[in-house]
C-alpha cells in the first residue's frame, strides 16, 4: 500500500473506496429492512449477515491503516472541513474491529437467549433496535465530525434504552433501570452538545481535525476550556467514569442477558474512544488544563473506581450484578492508562479495552447460559452448575482468569503494560510507584470476586432438579471462540500489541496525527 | 471582574445569561422532582436551553436570514449579493437534528413511564424506590449467600 498525495476531489470508483461509509451504512440499512420484512424468521439471519459484513469491512480497514496514516472519506464528495468526513486511522479501526467482532459473536448467543427471555412478538423490533445500537456505536467511532459523534451517540443511546427496558418481561426493575439510564444519558449527551457549541463558537468548525488545528494555532481561551469540561463530563457519563457510573449496575443487571453481553463489551468502549479522541487529538495534553484534568481528576478517580467498585463486587450475591461492578472497576484501569500519559500507558489502555471486552463478554455470556438453565443468576441458583455443565463453566473460568490478569491470558498483557507504564513515570515522580502498587492490589480484589464464581460453580452442591446438560451449541461456539482468543492473545502477544501501539502513537501525535499521511483506498 | 457588572456587558450577553438560567432551571427540576413526568419536563427545558444557545450563537450583528436575493424569475440580484450580510445558518441546521433527538428522547421517556405505571402502579420516584428496595431485600433474603459459607 503506497502512500499517495491527497487528491482534492473525491474520486470513488470501487466499492472498496466506500468502506468507511459501508461500515456504518450496512447495519443502519438492515434495521429498517428487518422491520419491513416484519417476520421473526428473517430478523435474526438478516442481523447476523449484516454483522458479519461489518466485521469483514472493519478487518479490511484495519489491514489498510495498520501501518499508520489514515483514510479520509468525504460524504457526498463535500470536502472537509465544511462537509462531513469519515476518518479512519489505526485508533478507530482498532475500536471498530472490537465492536464488530463482539457484535458478530454475540448474535449466535443472543438467538437462544432472547428466545428464552423475551416474548416472541417483540423479537423483530428487538433485532432492529440491536442493529441501530450497533450502527450508533460504529458511527461514533468512524466519524471525523464532532456533531456527527453526537448524532450517532444518540442513535446508540436511544436504542440502548429500549434494549435495556426489554428485560421487563423477567423483572420489572428493568423499566426503572432504563428510565434512569435515559435521564442520565440524555443529560450526558446534552452536556456534550453544549461543549460542542462552545467549541464551535471559539473556532467556527466542527471537523475534529480542523478543530484540532485551530485550537492548536489560536491557543486556549475560556470558551475552549469550558467546552473541554462539558465534553469530558458528558462523555464521562457514557463511559461510567467513577462518580458518573450510577446507571450502570442496574442497567446491566436487569437488561436481557444478550443485551448485557453486547453493551458491556462495546458501549463504554466506544464512549471511551471519544474521550481519548478529544483529550489527545482535538485538545492536546500540551495544554495545561488537559494535562491537569488527566493527572488531577482522572488519575485519582480511576484508582478510586478500581478499589471501590471491586470491593462492592466482592459482596454481591448476583453474578450479573457482580460483573457489572467489575466493569466499573475495569473502566478505571482503562482511564488510568490514559491518565498515566505515556506511550505504554495508552497502549495498555487500548489493549485493556480489547481484552476486557472479550473477557467480560465471555463472562456475561456464561451468566446468560446459567440464566437459561437455572432461571436466574443469583449465586444460590447457579451453585454447583460447574459440575453439571463443565464445558460452559470451563469457558467461564478462562474468562475469569483473564479478568484477573493471570499470566497466559490476554488480561495479563494489558495489566503488565499498565504497571510498566506507571513504573516508567515513577522515574520523575515517585507518586507513580503508588499507582503501580494500586494496580496490583486492586487485581487482588479481582481474585476474590472471581474466586467466588469458581467456588459457587464447582465446590457447591447443585440443585438436583436441574438436569445436567450443556448449553446449546449456538451458545457454546461464541463462548469458546472468546475463551480461545483470551488464551491465544495471552501467548501470541505481538499481533494485538503492534496494532494497539500504532493506535496509541497516532493518538499521542496529537493534532499532528490527524493531519498525517492520507492513504489511498483503491488497491493500486 | 468589574466588567461583569456593567450594564452594556450584561445586555450584550443577555442570551447567555438566559441560557444559563433556563439550563439550571431544567437541571434543577430533573434533580429535585420525584414525579417521573415532571423529570421529563425538566429534561425538555434543559434541552431547549441548549437549542436556544445554539440558535443565538448563529446571529451576526445586522445579519439577515440566509436566503439568496432572488426574484420570482430565479434572477439573482448581483448588486445585493455584494452588500448583504447573512446570519450563520449552520447552528440552526445542527439544532434541527438535536430537536428531533429531543422529541425521540421525550417520547421514549414517556413510553417508559406508561410501562412503569402499569407494573409499579405509581409514577413517584420515592414510592418506586421503596418498592425496589423491598424487592432487593427480598431477593437478598431468598438467595442469601453468606461470605462465611465460602470459608
Amino acid at each position: 500500500m503506497a502512500n499517495i498525495a491527497h487528491v482534492a476531489e473525491h474520486t470513488a470508483r470501487d466499492l472498496i473506496d466506500h468502506l468507511p461509509l459501508l461500515q456504518v451504512l450496512v447495519p443502519f440499512c438492515t434495521a429498517p429492512v428487518i422491520v419491513l420484512f416484519g417476520s421473526r424468521r428473517f430478523a435474526w439471519p438478516l442481523a447476523f449477515i449484516s454483522s458479519v459484513i461489518s466485521l469483514v469491512i472493519s478487518v479490511m480497514l484495519m489491514m489498510i491503516v495498520r501501518e499508520g496514516g489514515y483514510i479520509s472519506y468525504t460524504l457526498g464528495g463535500w470536502a472537509p472541513p465544511l462537509g462531513i468526513e469519515y476518518r479512519i486511522d489505526a485508533t478507530n479501526a482498532f475500536v471498530l474491529m472490537l465492536i464488530s467482532t463482539i457484535g458478530t459473536l454475540v448474535l449466535p448467543f443472543a438467538y437462544t437467549s432472547i428466545k428464552n427471555e423475551i416474548r416472541n412478538r417483540d423479537h423483530t423490533l428487538l433485532y432492529a433496535c440491536w442493529m441501530l445500537c450497533f450502527t450508533g456505536l460504529l458511527g461514533m467511532v468512524a466519524t471525523g465530525d464532532a456533531f456527527n459523534v453526537f448524532v450517532f451517540l444518540e442513535i446508540s443511546s436511544l436504542s440502548t434504552y429500549v434494549l435495556v427496558a426489554q428485560g421487563a418481561s423477567k423483572d420489572r426493575r428493568a423499566l426503572t433501570a432504563a428510565y434512569d439510564y435515559l435521564i442520565m444519558g440524555t443529560i450526558g449527551a446534552t452536556f456534550f452538545v453544549i461543549g460542542l457549541g462552545m467549541l464551535y463558537m471559539a473556532t467556527g468548525t466542527l471537523n475534529l481535525a480542523d478543530l484540532a488545528d485551530r485550537i492548536a494555532n489560536q491557543g486556549a481561551n475560556r470558551t475552549v476550556r469550558s467546552g473541554f469540561a462539558f465534553v469530558i463530563v458528558g462523555m464521562g457519563l457514557k463511559v461510567a467514569i467513577f462518580p458518573l457510573h450510577l446507571w450502570l449496575p442496574k442497567a446491566y443487571t436487569f437488561a436481557p442477558s444478550a443485551v448485557t453481553v453486547f453493551l458491556s463489551a462495546t458501549a463504554t468502549k466506544a464512549a471511551l474512544y471519544v474521550v481519548m479522541r478529544f483529550v489527545f487529538s482535538v485538545y492536546n495534553p500540551d495544554f495545561s488544563f488537559a494535562k491537569n484534568t488527566l493527572e488531577i481528576i482522572f488519575l485519582p478517580l480511576a484508582i478510586i473506581a478500581m478499589f471501590s467498585a471491586s470491593f462492592v463486587a466482592v459482596f454481591q450475591v448476583n453474578m450479573k450484578k457482580m460483573l457489572a461492578y467489575s466493569s466499573i472497576a475495569q473502566v478505571g484501569y482503562m482511564l488510568l492508562g490514559i491518565a498515566i500519559l505515556n506511550e505504554a500507558g495508552l497502549t495498555a489502555s487500548l489493549l485493556h479495552m480489547f481484552n476486557h471486552g472479550f473477557a467480560k463478554a465471555l463472562l456475561f455470556m456464561g451468566a446468560g447460559v446459567l440464566v437459561l438453565k437455572t432461571g436466574g443468576s443469583f449465586y444460590l441458583q447457579i451453585s454447583g452448575m460447574g459440575r453439571k455443565m463443565p464445558i460452559t463453566s470451563g469457558a467461564i473460568v478462562i474468562g475469569g482468569l483473564s479478568l484477573i490478569g493471570v499470566p497466559g491470558t490476554a488480561g495479563f498483557l494489558s495489566k503488565w503494560l499498565l504497571v510498566q507504564a506507571a513504573l516508567e513515570r515513577s522515574a520523575d515522580n515517585s507518586l507513580f510507584l503508588v499507582v503501580a502498587l494500586s494496580i496490583v492490589l486492586s487485581s487482588l480484589l479481582a481474585v476474590v470476586y472471581v474466586w467466588r464464581i469458581f467456588e459457587v460453580l464447582f465446590l457447591r452442591e447443585a440443585d438436583v432438579l436441574i438436569p445436567s446438560s450443556e448449553a446449546p451449541i449456538m451458545m457454546l461456539i461464541p463462548m469458546w471462540i472468546l475463551a480461545g482468543s483470551c488464551v491465544w492473545f495471552g501467548f501470541s502477544t505481538d499481533l494485538l500489541y503492534d496494532v494497539a501501539n500504532q493506535a496509541a502513537l497516532n493518538l499521542l501525535e496529537g493534532s499532528m496525527g490527524m493531519s498525517g499521511s492520507i492513504l489511498n483506498l483503491g488497491m493500486n | 471582574m468589574g466588567k461583569f457588572f456593567e450594564l452594556q456587558f450584561l445586555t450584550g450577553h443577555i442570551h447567555y445569561l438566559l441560557f444559563i438560567v433556563l439550563m439550571m432551571t431544567g437541571l434543577f427540576i430533573v434533580v429535585d422532582k420525584t414525579n417521573l413526568v415532571k423529570k421529563i419536563i425538566g429534561l425538555n427545558i434543559f434541552q431547549v436551553s441548549v437549542f436556544m444557545f445554539y440558535v443565538s450563537i448563529g446571529k451576526v450583528t445586522d445579519g439577515t436570514a440566509p436566503i439568496f436575493p432572488m426574484d420570482s424569475n430565479y434572477h439573482v440580484d448581483q448588486a445585493a449579493m455584494q452588500t448583504i450580510l447573512y446570519s450563520n445558518p449552520l447552528p440552526h441546521v445542527l439544532i434541527l437534528t438535536a430537536i428531533v433527538v429531543g422529541i425521540a428522547t421525550t417520547s421514549l421517556g414517556l413510553a417508559l413511564i406508561v410501562r412503569i405505571r402499569e407494573s409499579f402502579n405509581t409514577i413517584d420516584e420515592e414510592d418506586i424506590l421503596q418498592i425496589e428496595q423491598k424487592m432487593t431485600r427480598d431477593d437478598n433474603q431468598k438467595y442469601k449467600y453468606l461470605l462465611r459459607d465460602m470459608l
